[in-house]
């Protein structure tokens, strides 16, 4: 392959992935308050279906971006009421809205397929776009891309630049500590699970205006769930998950590439392979391996190596708060 | 007070009604009467005989998953892996009936054993990840699924394609003294529904009677508790999840040895989610699940036909279906939403 | 600032933790807040603090009600509380955990942060490097920043929860130091809430004391220590004479064993207990009983030492395999850590069966639950879920589901939350169990009930245990005086 077809394909990757880095940010900022939003994978389709049959009957691709966050922040606050309020598990209630979502969206969109529709559109960056090999790849994208990192950047900046960002974090970390410096908590869960699934709702927008244009049956099946297992094994950051999304996106394209080279080496392989990655990044975040392989490396490189691999979960992801209060 | 009680017990209809209605709603937006396509679906359900012995088909591998769910639900796990192990099944079955020799009696037991196994392990992968890894069952699960359904594709348009060459449908058809005798012209397999009812007689001794489904019932609602009473949890998860896979691996054999003739792309046609949807519907008790299992096979195979007849997209039947589970979680529990209970002060 | 709690009462359920409480604070002295564990001396606090409401009565600060809604909102008002455990956020660093909640501007301002820290670091003399998580930190280190947090959002009221517990001398000496300094230079007014006398003494000016929810008295310090052990222990029943038991076999060997968990190092903790002895835990929780127990039970591994069963050695055993060797552990937490929520009582029973067979025989198994629900006095039926018994009833389930017989029984806290007659029935199971021949090792904070119940007694303080005394030969006062710390 030679040069500009190399940069086409980084490129490429770059457009492919990012909404999946949209979605990846919107679920860290959901998990990192505390709730788990297990309907990604729903929830981009309706989105997806929406953003586009929207789009198309407005004619207006943000009245369909608006309609796609409305649904994202909808089934995110589902998941949130359920769990806060309702004290049902918030597990089964974003498991059943995944597949609701894929059903509804299939249901909804049915008169929709394969046509034609809004477009985001390209722009490049002037004079940015004239740096060799960078500026084509980075400079020279659709909207979504540019969007995509800036989100990266400012999500990054909310959580650990911000006063809010401090207060989600310890919703998400130390709930009754929070609770003593006068967080709200679950107001908090209920605002940034909303947030994130709208985030989630502008990822799956992103696909059906821009990367993969239209609408049909399944459109973007799957990347829900991956974006869950990235946000895991970014270990909650975004800055990390961004590249895991960036590598996912890649190991996609090296199977295709890879496989017309050599149609011998298994396309098993690199399909399978983002998943391994997931099950064997897992293992390690997890305490006990972890702590196993760092006390074997030297001893200077044990609390760097500590830093690098400290991807735990927020403490109270998953649990309910109640607070202390008569009423 | 009785009067509170009964009202209690009655408001589950309540969420099921809200989704009939809520369905019915859509269907009037896309320009269709409700009581006609509730009628249509129907008919495409049971309106002949092939029709009903395709629900049955269906219902058979989901009732399969669903019982096994019921026992790794109730040790406290959320087994979504169950699709991959589905998958798993049907391909050891397939390897079976692709590779080997033998009378048709002995070439099925080897093929149902061969799944049970292959989905066994498959499910103990993701337990020893848990109990020894600590990493959760949801997120290797998923990772397994995929995993199966890429082994399936490869083996599908590589090693096992059909002689004409690969058109990534399915695989070779497997020689007839492999599949499962179907009855009259369906794929319907009598030998499957039987072992499908030992299964959930099995399940249903194993978490009412035995001493290991007591250890199951502990673990799963005070993992602490569990083990300083002698419960060593280790151990009973794994065991839970590999029997689970076993009957997912079951379940897969059938669907590959009598619902199809090969090993598919979508072999297992998403019915281990949809066992998961069952088992939550029916509260995770188990007299509801054959039930339910079957009013979700009916569904959802009428709306196939629904979708041929009317231009409706087949999908309905899942919003139904979906729509329910979600209103029974959200809103199932009366006493959760306060409904049907005095005043905890009058009850002293 | 003046400030009055007029007649508190929190109950929690039928415990009353605060039963009419009132009390009086000046600016400008510190005070003593004193009681065994359970006299209500956290709870008091957090309702001054404002982590919970009271359930009746009032807080005035200068004559004026407060209601808080959270301790933000209390520190707003100008009162503070350091917890035993900071409310803190472990992975945060340390600018991150003081710049929550501080103020309401979006984005953080480290330099004007680091710059506060620093000062105040200065001022009272400690050192932390601002970069490090607060995990990484000691307990020490966690309270000072929890200080110096509190003393920058304006607290003229600081309260302190068992400040030096885990603390080294030196920071000790530091920590009392400034809080002479906040006291006596500033006008702040500082609460104490400690059981350890001798520290009392050196730094406050006034004692109070608690005991059962009330207030039973106030002192000037300097006082005479008696005077304090006293109202804190107050006058115990000489012992109810009992007939001597002969005592078996050794049961149970300690040999300077060694346990450390995230708060506590203990070291050369030695023991010896005979088969029918049964053998009484005291101190103030926290300062190491349990962790004696569980290291007997197999559930915490010590680090150094050797643990004897009749003679054979477990210190690495598992749990289940001390289980099966005659060893029965019951927990506090019966819920958390005992009962299972949602099992009925037979099928709580046929699960701690040793002898099991594959398939459960409900119908036997339900006549074995009704014999023991006879046996032990438990109201409740075979059907009854666990959660639905009383305190005192899941007492007596898990007391029913201990095997027969045991070598060695460890008991935290056996008669929690109990009223006097499902304790003194509990206490009958028991002396049946030692007649059995098994060893009793319990924990309790109720002096009354060590006294009364034990052959013989060990004190526990800060982790260190004191030489073991005789119940009989022993006064209140003497264990106050362990308890408090000094031999």
């Amino acid at each position: 392959m030679n040069n500009s077809e190399l940069v086409q394909t980084l490129a490429s990757i770059l457009l492919a992935s990012a909404p999946l880095m949209i979605a990846v940010c919107g679920e860290i900022i959901t998990e990192r308050s505390g709730i788990v939003n297990l309907s990604l994978d729903g929830t981009m389709l309706m989105a997806a279906m929406t953003a586009f049959v929207v789009g198309l009957k407005a004619d207006n691709i943000w009245v369909g971006l608006l309609a796609a966050m409305a649904v994202g922040a909808l089934f995110a606050f589902i998941v949130a009421f359920g769990s806060i309020r309702l004290r049902q598990s918030m597990f089964a209630i974003g498991f059943v809205l995944t597949l609701l979502g894929d059903d509804l969206s299939a249901f909804l969109g049915q008169n929709y397929t394969r046509i034609p529709g809004p477009v985001v559109k390209h722009f490049a960056i002037p004079v940015l776009k004239d740096i060799p090999i960078l500026g084509p790849i980075f400079f020279d994208q659709d909207a979504v891309v540019y969007f995509a990192f800036l989100l990266v950047g400012l999500t990054w900046l909310l959580l650990f630049r911000t006063q809010p960002g401090l207060r989600l974090r310890s919703a998400g970390e130390r709930p009754e500590a929070a609770f003593a410096r006068g967080v709200d908590v679950n107001r908090v869960r209920y605002l940034y699970a909303v947030l994130g699934g709208a985030l989630v709702g502008i990822a799956g927008a992103a696909y059906s205006l821009d990367i993969k244009i239209g609408w049909s049956d399944g459109h973007t099946r799957g990347l829900g769930w991956i974006a869950l297992a990235i946000v895991i094994f970014g270990g909650w950051s975004p800055v990390r998950g961004a590249v895991g999304a960036i590598l996912f996106g890649a190991t996609k394209a090296l199977a295709t590439f890879l496989q017309r080279t050599f149609p011998e080496v298994s396309v098993v392989a690199f399909n399978s392979l983002p998943w391994l990655l997931m099950i064997g990044v897992l293992l390690l975040v997890s305490s006990e391996v972890s702590e196993r392989l760092i006390a074997i490396a030297p001893r200077a490189a044990q609390r760097p190596l500590r830093r690098m691999l400290r991807v735990s979960p927020p403490r109270a992801l998953g649990a309910t708060f109640v607070e202390e209060r008569t009423s | 007070m009785k009067t509170r009680r009964w009202i209690t017990r009655i408001w589950p209809i309540v969420p099921i009604l809200a989704a009939l209605i809520v369905t019915s709603a859509l269907l009037v937006l896309f320009g269709a009467k409700p009581g006609e396509s509730f009628q249509a679906m129907f008919q495409g359900a049971f309106g002949d005989q092939s029709k009903t012995l395709s629900v049955l088909a269906f219902w058979v591998p989901l009732l399969f998953s669903a019982v096994g769910l019921l026992v790794t639900f109730t040790a406290g796990l959320w087994n979504i892996g169950v699709e991959g192990q589905i998958v798993m099944g049907a391909i050891a079955a397939s390897w079976v009936a692709l590779r080997l020799e033998a009378p048709a009696p002995l070439l099925i037991t080897l093929e149902i054993l061969a799944a049970m196994a292959s989905g066994a392990l498959w499910a103990g992968v993701t337990a020893v990840l848990k109990t020894r890894g600590k990493v959760h069952e949801i997120f290797t699960g998923l990772a397994l699924n995929n995993l199966a359904i890429i082994l399936t594709n490869y083996l599908i348009s590589g090693p096992w394609q059909p002689p004409e060459g690969g058109t990534f449908r399915g695989t070779q058809p497997f020689q007839d003294a492999a599949l499962l005798p179907l009855f009259a012209n369906s794929r319907f397999s009598p030998l499957s529904l039987l072992l499908a009812l030992v299964a959930f007689s099995m399940v249903l001794v194993a978490l009412r009677g035995t001493f290991w489904g007591l250890k199951l019932k502990a673990l799963g609602k005070n993992l602490r508790s569990a083990y300083l009473l002698g419960v060593s949890s280790e151990r009973e998860m794994i065991l839970a999840m590999m029997f689970c896979g076993a009957l997912a691996g079951l379940g897969g054999a059938v669907r590959v040895l009598s619902w199809f003739d090969s090993l598919r792309q979508s072999i297992s046609g998403g019915i281990g989610f949809l066992a998961l949807l069952v088992v939550m519907l029916a509260t995770y008790q188990i007299y509801w699940v054959p039930l339910i299992a079957f009013f979700f096979s009916a569904v959802l195979n009428g709306s196939i036909s629904l979708q041929l007849r009317t231009q409706l997209h087949s999908s309905l039947g899942g919003i139904l279906t979906g729509l329910m589970v979600l209103f029974i979680l959200l809103f199932g529990d009366a006493s959760k939403l306060g409904i049907g209970r005095k005043k905890e002060a009058d009850e002293q | 600032m003046h400030i009055e709690l007029r007649q508190i009462r929190k109950y929690f359920g039928p415990v009353k933790a605060n039963d009419g409480i009132s009390l009086v604070f000046e600016g400008g002295r510190i005070y003593g807040l004193l009681g065994e564990n359970g006299a209500g001396k956290s709870t008091l606090m957090k309702i001054l603090s404002g982590y919970q409401p009271p359930d009746a009565g009032e807080l005035l600060l200068d004559g004026q009600v407060q209601r808080f809604s959270s301790p933000a909102e209390a520190l707003g008002s100008g009162i503070g509380m350091l917890y035993q455990d900071p409310l803190d956020f472990p992975p945060f660093n340390i600018s991150d955990n003081y710049l929550l909640g501080r103020d309401r501007r979006v984005f953080l301002d480290y330099k004007t942060a680091n710059r506060e820290l620093r000062e105040v670091m200065e001022r009272y003399g400690f050192y932390l490097d601002l970069q490090a998580n607060i995990e990484s930190l000691s307990l020490g280190e966690r309270q000072q920043l929890e200080l110096v947090r509190l003393l920058i959002g304006g607290a003229q009221i600081l309260i302190l929860d068992e400040p030096t517990t885990g603390i080294s001398a030196e920071q000790k000496e530091k920590l009392f130091a400034s809080m002479r300094k906040l006291a006596h230079e500033e006008g702040k007014t500082l609460i104490l809430v400690s059981h350890k006398l001798d520290e009392v003494q050196e730094l406050c000016d006034h004692a109070l004391v608690l005991r059962r929810g009330k207030l039973v008295g106030e002192i000037d310090i300097p006082c005479a220590t008696e005077e304090l052990v006293e109202m804190m222990f107050g006058q115990v029943p000489t012992r109810s004479e009992r007939p001597g038991f002969k005592l078996g076999e050794a049961v149970l060997e300690l040999r300077a064993v060694s346990i450390a968990s995230y708060r506590l190092s203990m070291k050369d903790i030695s023991l010896d207990l005979k088969a029918g002895e049964v053998f009484g835990l005291a101190g103030l929780e926290g300062s190491g009983q349990q962790l004696v127990l569980q290291a007997c039970a197999g559930l915490l591994k010590p680090a150094h030492g050797s643990i004897k069963l009749a003679g054979q050695d477990i210190k690495g055993w598992t749990y289940h395999r001390c289980q099966a060797a005659g060893v029965a552990y019951v927990a506090a937490g019966r819920l958390e850590e005992g009962l299972v929520a949602g099992l009925t009582l037979v099928e709580h029973i046929e699960l701690s069966h040793p002898k099991h067979k594959f398939f459960v025989d409900w119908t036997s198994a339900r006549k074995e639950t009704e014999t023991r629900i006879e046996r032990y006095q438990i109201v409740g039926r075979p059907d009854t879920l666990a959660d639905e018994l009383s305190g005192g009833n899941q007492q007596r389930l898990l007391f029913a589901l201990l095997r027969s017989p045991l070598k060695l029984l460890l008991l935290e806290h056996p008669t929690r939350g109990l009223d006097v007659r499902s304790a003194n029935w509990i206490w009958e199971l028991l002396y049946q169990r030692r007649e059995e021949g098994t060893a009793i090792l319990f924990m309790s904070s109720d002096l009354d009930e060590v006294i009364e119940r034990s052959d013989r007694i060990a004190v526990f303080s800060g982790g260190v245990m004191s030489r073991v005394v005789e119940a009989k030969k022993t006064s209140a006062e003497e264990l106050g005086h362990l308890i408090g710390g000094q031999a």
